[in-house]
């Protein structure tokens, strides 16, 4: 559009500005939130600046958790989520990344069949098998482990899918001039297939941490012992309260801020690649 | 170096269909063959059974003394440049032409001296840190042919590596190919559909046409004795004009053609004429006399075309010749066209006779 309408700028201004602020407003409150005192929230009325308790809410839930919800200090929490979120992610690219280098390249019996095999578990999402997986992993006894809860959340289809169509825009000439260089099928991937996926691992890399991260219902599935709680199911816990009592909104709040603090970390270290691999081909 | 030994190489692909349908060449060593042929005549299929990326489906290859039917494009000692370069994107041309020697495990000096070497002979010192993309199109083609030079092979293999520069370019990197070539005086195998590409390259041509070899010759055979109507209309621009014989019989008033027809080998019933035999002037030898309609005048510069049309034929001729032509669009003239400059080839068969 080259047009130059200072009204018309200035209406998709405020209609921008008014959605981003509907937007970052209760990211905005949750802030405010675990800066007051225990007391505040039950008045009625929401302080919208900031109070003078932040120090002691944080500290409090980062070395010892509240521990009358029966959750542990918010460090193992989020190194918990940390961890599942990491091994989620890596074993994601890892395999996907294998299993489109395979299905593109190489020629073997079952191929496409394979690829639809792969395909169709897209429509299964964890949610789906979850009473089965859950079998799986009671009857391996991996029930409360970093292993239960990042392998079964592995296998990736949607991953495999992007990365198998990446492969697939690369010139077959490519392949061939590295065959002629006398680079075999790992040396070819590794040397020239990887290099040029860097901006789509990137990109995959930011979805699947998040994904991991967001993860609720598996870890509260397959975890009871506090040593693995994650942050997220950690949230859960701290707002239900037993009987009458009112959670304590303040330390929630800064726990909630502690929780979507990686993933904003992510997101912002891996924004220039992130969305070069979503907009971008390098050829 | 070494020569390369093509017997009764097919390439059938599933479906039963037949890509290359025989192919029996040689190629001696230090020689440049180009390989020419419309789109579709099997020309990349057997350029690239000979670098070992299409398996060959029968048949024997040898390069120098070994069969290399089986083995890997690697282990054949073969270089390879691509139409569209393949260049790796995310390497600097210095890595670009070293990643086939370090597959090979050469040592770091060698390569570098190699790398350095290549460079020179292509002008492409200056260039050695970029990445490809941040180079023309004309300095990206060097780059190919530097990867295929630093492996110092047995043997290179183009595929139509001038088909994506202009024309300009297209012809300055034709000499510079040829001069290198001449300087290694490694084999050399050229695909190309371009028919001037092929003749100012090649030591020697083969025409290809679905599968099969048409003709195999120097540039100038081929040009002067093409073996069927394929090639004659193949090899030479504008192309050869093909005529019935039986037209030119019917147009002969007894005298005018002075017997030139009764000469013809038995079995002629179709006669080739290139644009540039077809005089305006008569010569002293025997000769044709055809009238013919001037429809339309095309002027190239140092030669031009005319396109004429003959009485009671739908056939558009061209005559090649220099200079303003002798009548005005749409005015009857005279072309002749000497006995020694007529092509004959039987029509069933489309080979020459004689």
């Amino acid at each position: 559009m080259v047009e130059n309408r200072p009204l018309g700028n200035l209406a998709a201004h405020l209609i921008l500005i008014s959605g981003v602020a509907l937007v970052l407003f209760p990211v905005y409150i949750a802030i405010i939130a675990s800066t007051h005192g225990p007391g505040e929230f039950m008045r009625g009325v929401l302080p919208l600046t900031p109070g003078d308790q932040a120090v002691e809410n944080y500290r409090l839930m980062w070395e010892a958790g509240l521990a009358k919800a029966g959750s542990p200090p918010a460090w193992r929490m989020l190194w918990n989520s940390l961890v599942m979120a990491l091994a989620i992610t890596i074993g994601k690219l890892f395999i996907s990344l294998l299993s489109a280098f395979a299905i593109v390249y190489f020629r073997f019996p079952f191929r496409l069949f394979f690829f639809w095999l792969i395909f169709i578990t897209l429509m299964l999402p964890v949610e789906v098998r979850i009473i089965p997986t859950f079998q799986v992993v009671a009857d391996l006894g991996m029930l409360n482990s970093f292993a239960g809860l990042s392998i079964p959340l592995i296998a990736s289809a949607t991953a495999t899918f992007l990365f198998r169509q990446f492969f697939m825009t690369i010139p077959e000439e490519m392949l061939e001039a590295a065959r002629i260089d006398g680079a075999g099928p790992l040396k070819f991937f590794r040397d020239i297939l990887l290099p040029l996926s860097v901006t789509n691992i990137a990109a995959l890399f930011v979805i699947m941490f998040i994904y991991g991260w967001n993860q609720y219902l598996w870890p509260l599935l397959i975890t009871t012992d506090p040593d693995y709680t994650t942050i997220v199911m950690g949230i859960q816990r701290m707002t239900s309260t037993s009987g009458d009592e009112t959670p304590d909104w303040n330390l929630v709040m800064a726990a909630v801020v502690m929780a979507a603090l990686p993933p904003v970390l992510v997101i912002l270290f891996m924004q220039r690649l992130f969305v070069k691999g979503l907009t971008e081909t390098e050829k | 170096m070494a020569r390369i030994k093509l017997d009764g190489l097919k390439k059938t692909y599933p479906g039963n269909v037949q890509a290359v349908k025989g192919i029996d060449l040689d190629v001696a060593d230090g020689e440049f063959v180009v390989l020419v042929g419309p789109s579709g005549c099997g020309k990349s299929t057997l350029l690239r059974m000979v670098a070992g990326l299409e398996t060959i489906s029968e048949g024997t290859l040898h390069i120098g003394e070994r069969v290399v039917n089986t083995l890997e494009p690697a282990e054949r000692d073969i270089a390879m440049v691509f139409q569209n370069y393949a260049l790796y994107p995310h390497m600097t041309v210095y890595n670009n032409l070293a990643y086939g020697l370090k597959n090979r495990g050469f040592k770091a000096d060698e390569i570098e001296r190699r790398v350095g070497e290549a460079a020179g002979m292509l002008e492409i010192e200056a260039f050695l840190t970029r990445k490809p993309r941040q180079l023309s199109g004309g300095q990206r083609q060097r780059v190919a042919m530097g990867r295929a030079l630093v492996r110092e092979p047995a043997a290179f293999l183009f595929d139509e590596p001038l088909s994506n520069l202009d024309a300009k370019l297209r012809v300055q990197m034709r000499v510079e190919i040829k001069q290198l070539q001449r300087r290694l005086k490694t084999t050399s195998l050229y695909v190309t559909h371009d028919q001037l590409e092929a003749m100012t390259l090649g030591d020697r041509l083969v025409v290809l046409n679905d599968g099969l070899i048409e003709q195999v010759g120097t540039p100038m055979e081929i040009y002067s004795r093409p073996a069927s109507t394929f090639v004659a209309t193949f090899i030479g621009s504008p192309a050869m004009n093909l005529m019935p014989r039986a037209y030119l019989e019917a147009r002969d008033d007894g005298h005018s053609f002075s017997g030139v027809l009764d000469d013809l080998p038995p079995g002629t019933d179709i006669v080739g004429m290139r644009p540039d035999d077809m005089l305006l002037h008569a010569p002293d030898e025997p000769h044709l006399v055809v009238e013919a309609t001037l429809e339309l005048f095309e002027a190239a510069g140092a030669e031009s075309h005319l396109y004429v049309r003959m009485e009671g034929s739908d056939q558009p001729t061209v005559i090649r010749t220099s200079g303003q032509p002798p009548v005005d669009e749409g005015d009857v003239l005279r072309f002749h066209v000497p006995r020694t400059a007529l092509h004959p080839f039987n029509e069933a068969s489309g080979k020459r006779m004689q």
